[in-house]
């Protein structure tokens, strides 16, 4: 099989199967190596884009999924009159911002960053599907601690945690901390 | 100085203070934290209508303020010979509050630059996964069926359904059709007709669920005011109800 017919494979495996569709799975389907379906599929993400196509392909973790371009919302918006799901509150994105850097976190912990309480907004989270329960601390009172879901990468468009904006830039403030401490 | 501030807009005292800090376009690391606390306190004597639950994060943060400002008030001593344990209490009072507000922000930041994230990701749409059972071709299963079968089948069916056939209707509150009073007369005549009858006999084919549960709770409640007794064989026999002999108190 040559390069394109593989793509145009591709491209029906992962139109039927909407989801995020698995690095692994495509290649068992095709009886390939990962690292072939992968290269072949960093080029198609290029081709795709390249092309302008109507979809775009986009990575999730070891996940492949097929997209529609967000600067075709104008037209396809037109076809359905349904609100879209609301936007998370500022509540709700501290939180998860919070969650996101620190994770696996604790809820006391998170609030004693905001300072607030945040039962509520981990609730919202946790109801979205965008952070989830990942065990218990050994420690007293053995409290919840939380991360981020798969659902978190895909509903802001991440391939992994990785594609967050990096928080070392705000981090060199803390050298004015330090003339303080002085 | 007058402002209109809305309080929905904050997401509580650190993003006050922050609100503060940025309005006033002073130095975080050099906060006048007299004026600050003032500023800070005017808003929160504003707020009319009270929230206890904000209003209490609120407080403790004008305490901690009121704190910080009296500790700046006191002198400092001379370190020259304080070891290192007593330079980090002696240190400015506001760093552990800038501290705080330091790494506040930087999850506001972020909160911001995902929100747009939010907001270009809402313009996406993904593809429900296909039903791919619909091409399974498992249409096997009727394939010794014929017409006959099929019509058979329907008509047990139906006979069945019409058998457990209940009527509810949603919109209206129905009336109890079996009371528990008029059961348990029921129940208690029979006995006095007979002396000992079979739980079975107080139903046909013909009774509903709802009319054998009050039956059956009518008997629990006899055993409870001690009117009859009942007895009953292997798990799942016919339960034989007899009539308690009175005990005269």
């Amino acid at each position: 099989m040559d390069n394109k017919k593989i793509k145009s494979i591709i491209e029906s495996l992962l139109f039927i199967w909407g989801e995020p569709l698995g690095l692994k799975d495509i290649s068992d389907i095709l009886e390939m190596e990962e690292i072939e379906v992968e290269k072949i599929l960093n080029d198609m993400i290029e081709d795709f884009d390249h092309n302008d196509r109507g979809l775009k392909i986009v990575r999730i973790k070891n996940n492949y999924q097929l997209c529609t371009r967000p600067e075709h919302d104008k037209w396809i918006s037109k076809l359905s009159n349904q609100n879209k799901t609301k936007s998370l509150s500022n509540a709700a994105l501290e939180t998860l911002s919070i969650i996101a850097y620190k994770q696996p976190i604790t809820r006391s912990e998170m609030e004693a960053i905001r300072g607030v309480r945040c039962d509520k907004a981990v609730q919202t989270l946790l109801d979205r599907g965008l952070v989830e329960e990942r065990g218990r601390l050994e420690k007293l009172g053995r409290p919840i601690i939380y991360g981020t879901t798969v659902e978190f990468l895909r509903y802001f468009g991440l391939e992994d945690l990785n594609d967050l904006p990096p928080i070392q830039d705000l981090e060199i403030e803390d050298d004015g901390l330090e003339s303080m401490e002085e | 100085m007058e402002y209109n501030i809305v309080l929905e807009s904050f997401e509580g005292p650190m993003d006050l203070l922050m609100h503060l800090i940025d309005k006033a376009k002073i130095d975080i690391y050099d906060i006048n934290i007299n004026e600050i606390t003032e500023q800070y306190i005017e808003y929160i004597t504003k707020m009319d209508e009270l929230d206890l639950e904000v209003t209490s994060e609120f407080l403790v943060m004008a305490a901690t303020l009121l704190e910080i400002k009296s500790k700046m008030l006191l002198p400092q001593k001379k370190q020259e010979n304080a070891n290192n344990q007593l330079e980090i209490e002696e240190a400015d009072p506001r760093l552990e509050l800038v501290r705080r507000l330091i790494e506040y922000r930087k999850y506001k930041y972020i909160s911001q630059e995902l929100k747009e994230f939010e907001e270009i990701q809402k313009k996406v749409y993904f593809k429900p996964q296909e039903d791919l059972s619909y091409y399974a071709g498992d249409d096997e299963v009727l394939g010794e069926m014929d017409l006959d079968k099929l019509v058979k089948a329907l008509n047990n069916l139906m006979l069945k359904n019409k058998k457990n056939k209940t009527f509810i209707n949603v919109s209206e509150v129905q009336r109890e059709e079996y009371t528990l009073e008029e059961c348990m007369k029921k129940i208690e005549a029979k006995l006095e007709d007979k002396g000992m009858i079979k739980f079975s006999s107080l139903f046909d084919d013909s009774s509903s669920r709802a009319e054998i549960v009050v039956i059956f709770l009518s008997l629990l409640e006899l055993i409870k005011v001690k009117s009859i007794i009942v007895r009953q064989k292997d798990n799942f026999s016919d339960i034989l109800i007899a009539k308690q002999a009175r005990r005269d108190d």
